[in-house]
């Protein structure tokens, strides 16, 4: 059992099966990664708002009072920014999911 | 050697990969033809992704959308690229789980109906067809204008390469060809853009580029002397946005949301070999299109001070070749209003109605002249966005090879997308209409065969669309994504998110987004195209943005509706709960 693993089950949240038969707690176990699971994505889409159509389109203009190098700072959020922030935002998301899966057992290696 | 010859040379090379690379990976079965084996590398995924997704509009027509409107071309950046986030975090990795082969088959299967299934797939053929008629022109497009052939004659070679490797190949065949098409086009758009930037500001990198300073020893920023040009010329600054705060974020939020529901996208995901594979092939492709979509900008600003820089104030013998190439093409012309043979660019439309009317005689300088109108502006100059990409070389003096190199990169976006969609189409119709629905019994073999049937006819309504391009081709692309985002997005969402969703809500929720959209887009565009201003708008929202309206009219629609009828089979709960786990049924 892997440390991570074994803090799930301390948590009692991800008590994997032993068998691979489907059972109560895997019923349980998969309750809570879809939890996680939504609540992951609900951080991750929240910044993904706040760059795009926060910085982007709502505050722009208050923005763009700012220089940032060249660029006014709004429209380098609404131009650059903001799609440099997606690319990272896909990332972060890969490697909280993969954490993710692992802890709860769900991986496809298994 | 001319930039003729090196565009024949370029293309020529190109096309002959193209026909190789489907040569060698034909497809042998139906998941072959519809997903590739579902063995793709999601690197390689990401970048058919990207080639999929970056279309002829893509390559050709947005940089030259923002060179004229400045900061409002946002939209396009943000919406074009948040759809992925959207895309990447909220469907691809269940509906790779669920493990079939299209979209109409997640809908028919969640929703256990054969009507959800039909509707869907009637989605998709005309969303796909909308696209793929701007593509077959584009192709036409680059052919009449690099290499001096009819437009048809253009649209018929473009046709016989898609056959070639779309019915050979299928999925997989598209697949590696959309790599390799990939890389020509990235590299056909960045060598220019670095190519201009190095010129201009010393910097190679394009999107960084395009914040720094002149090289010229002004030490002035470059955008800086941009908004001040602009202003000069009674234009709007580069940087201010015209559009209002609540029609850029209808628009942006529609575009995203359509992005993540058009179906030639969401397939692609379900060619790679597993969930982790899918979220990451995500990523992958989201890079790649940032590559593209950050220096994008960056061309459109450069484009805009060399334009502005070239013609302003310059007599029309003096003018650049370009000018009358593209003169000659009706892209460009110029109306001498104060008649001192100087061209004049300035804010506002030159002409009444905007595209000019050429009368066939010549002016006083050799212009081509008009016979519209001229407006109450100082402008002088017509000039057509779609041009900015595939001149904006030779505006600022590139080499001839690298003039050819834009042309077979627009090749390779226009021939990419138009194969994703040709192959979703032709899926609709082979696996959800025939095999799904009306003919359960075809054999795997017959099935095939009818794949590659519907491929070939939806290429030749492509190729007809092509060359006789309907009036309203432009108009219906931001229906398509309107549509894609009041139907397919909310519908797939909740299947997914929901255990309790069922066919009711569904069917109930699609349609009163589609209806709703398709009432106030037609209303707009073809009813009452005189009331289509701000002040007539819902809310202030165009036509453009008024998909995320219909969505949230669907999602309410189903929500409420959910609630009042039977819950989903207990079968179609468990199907739900399987998809949220990566890990597959012991």
């Amino acid at each position: 059992m892997s440390q991570e693993d074994h803090q799930a089950s301390i948590q009692g949240s991800g008590e994997p099966a032993k068998n691979g038969s489907p059972s109560a707690s895997d019923e349980i176990g998969h309750r809570a990664y879809w939890r996680a699971n939504v609540r992951t994505l609900l951080s991750l889409l929240s910044v993904w708002f706040f760059v795009s159509f926060g910085c982007g389109i709502l505050w722009v203009d208050a923005l763009n009072a700012y220089s940032f190098f060249g660029w006014k700072l709004g429209f380098w959020f609404s131009q650059q920014g903001s799609i440099y922030a997606f690319v990272v935002l896909i990332f972060v998301y890969v490697a909280q999911m993969n954490a993710l899966d692992r802890r709860f057992n769900v991986d496809e290696d298994r | 050697m001319s930039a003729q010859v090196l565009t024949y040379i370029f293309v020529g090379l190109t096309f002959g990969l193209y026909i190789a690379i489907a040569i060698w990976s034909r497809s042998g079965s139906t998941k072959d033809f519809y997903v590739a084996g579902g063995h793709v590398h999601p690197l390689a995924n990401g970048a058919a992704t990207a080639a999929d997704w970056m279309s002829a509009a893509s390559y050709l027509s947005m940089a030259g959308i923002i060179a004229f409107e400045g900061a409002d071309g946002a939209r396009y950046l943000m919406g074009w690229t948040g759809g992925y986030v959207l895309l990447a975090l909220c469907l691809a990795p269940y509906l790779r789980k669920f493990a079939k082969f299209t979209v109409p088959d997640f809908v028919g299967d969640r929703y256990y109906s054969q009507t959800a299934r039909l509707v869907a797939v009637l989605c998709v053929v005309f969303i796909s067809f909308t696209y793929i008629a701007g593509q077959m022109r584009g192709v036409g497009i680059v052919f009449s204008r690099f290499l001096e052939v009819d437009i048809d004659l253009g649209v018929g070679i473009g046709m016989a390469i898609v056959f070639f490797y779309a019915v050979l190949g299928g999925m997989k065949g598209i697949t590696y060809t959309q790599v390799a098409q990939y890389c020509v086009l990235i590299f056909a758009y960045l060598v220019p853009a670095i190519y201009i930037s190095l010129m201009l500001t010393n910097v190679p990198l394009p999107m960084l580029g395009f914040g720094s300073t002149l090289n010229d020893g002004s030490g002035v920023f470059l955008l800086e002397k941009l908004d001040g040009l602009t202003q000069e010329l009674g234009m709007a600054a580069f940087t201010e946005g015209k559009k209002s705060t609540v029609d850029m974020f209808f628009i942006t939020a529609a575009l995203m949301a359509g992005t993540a529901g058009l179906p030639h996208v969401i397939v692609r995901f379900f060619t790679v070999p597993s969930v982790r594979d899918a979220r990451i092939s995500a990523g992958y492709a989201l890079i790649f299109i940032a590559l593209l979509y950050t220096t994008a900008p960056a061309v459109a600003a450069f484009a805009r001070l060399n334009i502005i820089d070239a013609l302003n104030e310059t007599e029309y013998q003096a003018l650049p070749e370009w000018f009358s190439k593209w003169e000659d093409s009706g892209l460009l012309a110029w109306v001498d209003k104060n008649e001192d043979g100087k061209l004049q660019y300035r804010g506002g439309a030159a002409l009444e109605p905007v595209k000019p009317i050429f009368s066939g005689e010549r002016g006083a300088s050799g212009e081509r002249l008009v016979s519209n109108e001229v407006g109450a502006s100082a402008n002088e100059l017509y000039i057509d966005r779609d041009i900015i990409v595939l001149a904006h070389p030779e505006i600022a003096q590139l080499p001839n090879w690298v003039v050819a190199l834009v042309a077979a990169g627009g090749l390779a976006a226009a021939l990419s997308t138009a194969a994703g969609l040709l192959l979703v189409i032709s899926s609709a119709i082979s696996h959800d209409l025939l095999k799904n629905t009306l003919a359960r019994n075809l054999s795997e073999a017959q099935e095939l065969r009818w794949a590659r049937v519907s491929a070939a006819v939806a290429i030749l309504i492509a190729g007809l669309f092509g060359i006789y391009p309907p009036g309203f081709v432009a108009e219906v692309v931001a229906f398509a994504f309107g549509l894609a985002a009041a139907s397919f997005f909310p519908v797939i969402l909740l299947g997914i998110f929901s255990t309790r969703m069922n066919k009711e809500a569904a069917i109930s929720g699609m349609l009163s987004g589609l209806v709703f959209t398709t009432a106030y887009i037609v209303y707009f565009k073809f009813m009452a195209p005189e009331l289509n201003h701000a002040e007539h708008w819902w809310f202030g929202i165009s036509p453009e943005g008024i998909g995320t309206l219909g969505m949230l009219l669907n999602f309410a629609v189903a929500l409420v509706v959910m609630r009042v009828t039977p819950p989903p089979p207990e079968s179609v709960v468990t199907m739900v709960r399987a998809i949220r786990i990566p890990k597959k049924a012991a």
